[in-house]
């Protein structure tokens, strides 16, 4: 219980990051630690109690294992998240060629 | 870069891109597959970049073949789903005999789904970072 | 069988031109028309065939539904696909002039190719976690293209669409995860199932809450508007027709609607929150759009307030709401996308989006000025155009439940929209001719046809509504007045 509140603590972090600084790269790293959040939230839910790592070998037997589809589900997740990065940095990096300048405040030519 | 890196990244190179190729064969016996080994592949290429300068680590891979390879690779994967067709369903798994289990040759068309993975991400992966690295702004000099 | 079709011949063409658009230089254009032909040639057949069945289900890879993915072909999801296709078609036709003008235009076509990928996927799909990573692809390729031509306040909107759009998307994924916690499947006809034998308190408010803040922001109600009076405007024209037209549709108001009809169920609490934004985005959208001067960005606000009839219509419940707020749904596609073109039009000959610059361009510009009457008179709601009877259709639902304000707050919207378009009239298309502008011409031949052939639909919207979309409607409402009775039409259709 105490794992998934902090799960949503770093979540908040993550978006008071977001909402609160100036600069356009913490924006996007704030974004990441969101995006951090929430995978680990999908991955602690798969948590079996006395669960071992759900791989099969040869002439082993594992009898309880932690259930293995949220960890899919994450793979999914963390790669939408670089897409995501990725595109987001590169349009940072043309922002700061076109006004000079990082900082949100001062890119505002689009109002009303 | 300085010496020493030059001189441990060209033991290294070959190493890290083998263990690569090794996580996205074995992807279907241990933990790995088509993404994580894909990014280790990059990391390979990216190492060379970082160590040795932009125009040698073009030259093993420019962006033009890289942007081939990711097509490719996304081509390759959409065509093994479609080849599933021939077993009645999209993306079925349609090999007949379907090897020991534990082994390298088995699981279908597991494998082939990794390596066409593989070679999106990985080539997709350096584009990305070659385009970010090449990026000229109207302000550099040349 | 044709059910994967959808989302294989998008993903097949945007590979394809990128694997060869660079070298031959007609192979974007011809790939990607062929294209959106097809896929409007098997939507209307996929129409035929829900007629016939009622529920079609295709099973991925031959993986029995709670074990495997499955795609779900039914009445919402039939209504759905002509409607994006339908749009998708003639954006498609229009960009073979337009984009001329922007450098590279076989990466414009893979993005526009991957996004229609991603909406096809999203209608289709009866995953939910599928409908994440579909939505995920749709969204990112949109980001790309509203930063299509690279200007300084193109990049800035795309940044804040991109932050904000990313930020719901974790809104979404923290919702299904705790969906999947909850009930331990991700099908979404088995958890219906589940979800009628559990109890009804318990985290499912508190994911109620979630979907609501992150389709919200998909689909653009007002707490959640910011990104869209920035990013419509800077996109290219046929990216505002499309995202407009029928992004913020699909991934906002579809996906609402399947998960909460079919899902979650409705409660008297989410159904009255869900008519309460619909209302307050109506009329906030239509008093921002009032002192616009910007063409574009007067449409995009009233896109805003449209998006809140469909809401209000959707979220009333009843056979005759939900009816009045998909034919508005269908309606909006069709004319909203063609304002946006017709706004295009106006900045290919002439430069400019701002409405006190052009005056009296009905002379040089007829079929442009045209479309854009028929249009205008279809969003203000005048009779016969199809705008009229779908608001209708919405004010009477409302009046019907005993919501007397409601209708009253949909009515006033209605007439203000119409004033805010007779504006846009006067100014740009009624009036003399500016000097400036002796020399335009009309647009060429591909986007003169887009124009037409959606003006035609508009004008068959009205005209045609008891006899042809009655029956086509009908059964799109069936599904969601069914409710969780989707499961069990589901499983019998698996077998």
């Amino acid at each position: 219980m105490s794992a998934y509140l902090l799960c949503f603590i770093l979540f908040c972090i993550g978006l008071y990051c977001i909402l609160r600084k100036r600069n356009i790269i913490k924006i996007v790293i704030g974004l990441g630690i969101v995006e951090y959040a929430v995978n680990l939230f999908l991955v602690l839910i798969g948590y079996r109690w006395r669960g071992r790592a759900p791989i099969l070998a040869k002439g082993r037997e594992i009898l309880n294992m932690v259930d293995p589809l949220p960890q899919a589900l994450v793979l999914t997740s963390i790669v939408i998240g670089l897409a995501i990065t990725a595109l987001i940095v590169a349009i940072a990096m043309r922002i700061y060629e076109k006004y000079g300048t990082f900082d949100i405040t001062r890119i505002r030519r689009l109002k009303g | 870069m300085t010496l020493i890196v030059k001189t441990i990244t060209r033991l290294t190179v070959g190493l890290i891109l083998l263990y690569g190729i090794y996580i996205v064969l074995h992807g279907h016996i241990s933990p790995g597959g088509g993404f994580a080994g894909g990014v280790i592949i990059a990391l390979s290429f990216i190492h060379l970049m970082l160590a040795f300068g932009k125009e040698t680590a073009l030259k093993k891979l420019s962006e033009a073949r890289a942007s081939v390879m990711e097509s490719l690779g996304a081509i390759m994967f959409l065509s093994i789903a479609l080849l599933g067709l021939l077993g009645g369903y999209f993306f079925f798994n349609f090999f007949i005999h379907k090897g020991r289990p534990f082994t390298l040759f088995s699981a279908g068309i597991i494998p082939l789904c990794n390596i066409a993975i593989c070679l999106k991400v990985g080539a997709g992966l350096f584009a990305i970072f070659v385009a970010l690295v090449l990026f000229k702004g109207a302000k550099e000099t040349e | 069988m044709m059910l994967p079709l959808f989302v294989i011949i998008p993903l097949g063409a945007a590979f394809l031109i990128s694997l060869l658009g660079k070298k031959i230089e007609k192979i974007p254009d011809v790939l990607a028309n062929s294209a959106t032909l097809i896929l409007l040639a098997l939507s209307l057949h996929s129409f035929v065939l829900v007629k016939a069945y009622k529920t079609l289900v295709y099973k991925v890879g031959g993986w029995i539904p709670p074990i495997g993915i499955c795609m779900v072909l039914d009445g919402l999801a039939s209504f759905m696909l002509i409607t994006v296709n339908l749009v998708s078609f003639f954006v498609a036709v229009y960009s073979v002039n337009y984009m001329r003008r922007y450098t590279d235009k076989w990466k414009f076509y893979t993005l526009l190719m991957l996004m229609l990928a991603g909406m096809n996927g999203i209608i289709i799909t009866g995953d939910l976690f599928n409908l994440f990573v579909f939505l995920e692809i749709a969204s990112i390729a949109s980001y790309a293209l509203v930063a299509f031509g690279t200007e300084a306040e193109e990049l800035e909107a795309s940044f804040k669409y991109a932050i904000m759009g990313s930020v719901a998307s974790s809104f979404i994924l923290l919702g299904i995860a705790m969906l999947y916690s909850y009930t331990s499947t991700l099908n979404m006809a088995d958890m219906a199932n589940i979800l009628t034998q559990k109890s009804q308190t318990g985290i499912l408010p508190f994911v109620s809450v979630l979907f609501l803040m992150g389709f919200g922001l998909k689909a653009a109600l007002v707490p959640f508007h910011a990104w869209l009076p920035d990013a419509h405007p800077s996109a290219p024209a046929p990216i505002s027709a499309m995202l407009s037209g029928v992004l913020i549709k699909v991934l906002g108001v579809y996906a609402m609607m399947r998960i909460f009809f079919n899902v979650l169920g409705v409660s008297q609490a989410v159904s009255s929150i869900i008519i309460f934004l619909g209302v307050v985005s109506m009329l906030i959208g239509v008093f921002l759009a009032l002192a616009q001067w910007d063409f574009k960005r007067l449409l995009a606000y009233h896109s805003v307030s449209q998006i809140g009839y469909v809401i209000l219509g959707l979220g009333l419940g009843t056979p005759f709401g939900i009816l009045g707020g998909l034919f508005h749904l269908f309606n909006h596609s069709v004319f909203k996308s063609l304002l946006f073109l017709n706004s295009g039009a106006v900045v290919y000959a002439l430069h400019t989006r701002d409405l006190q610059d052009m005056s009296g361009l009905r002379q040089r510009m007829p079929v442009t000025a045209n479309t854009n009457l028929v249009a205008s008179m279809s969003i203000a709601g005048i009779p016969p155009f199809n705008g009229f009877w779908s608001k209708l259709m919405i004010i009477l639902g409302c009046i019907q439940t005993g919501r007397f304000g409601y209708a009253l707050c949909a009515v006033a919207a209605s007439l203000l929209t119409l004033a805010s378009f007779m504006k846009v009239q006067k100014y740009a298309f009624f009036g003399k001719l500016n000097e400036k502008w002796e020399t335009v011409k009309e647009v060429p031949l591909a986007m003169r046809f887009s124009m037409i052939g959606l003006a035609v639909i508009c004008m068959a919207g009205g005209i045609l509504i008891l006899p042809v979309f009655k029956p086509f409607l009908q059964l799109a409402v069936d599904v969601l007045m069914a409710g969780r009775e989707y499961a069990q039409a589901v499983f019998a259709a698996v077998r």
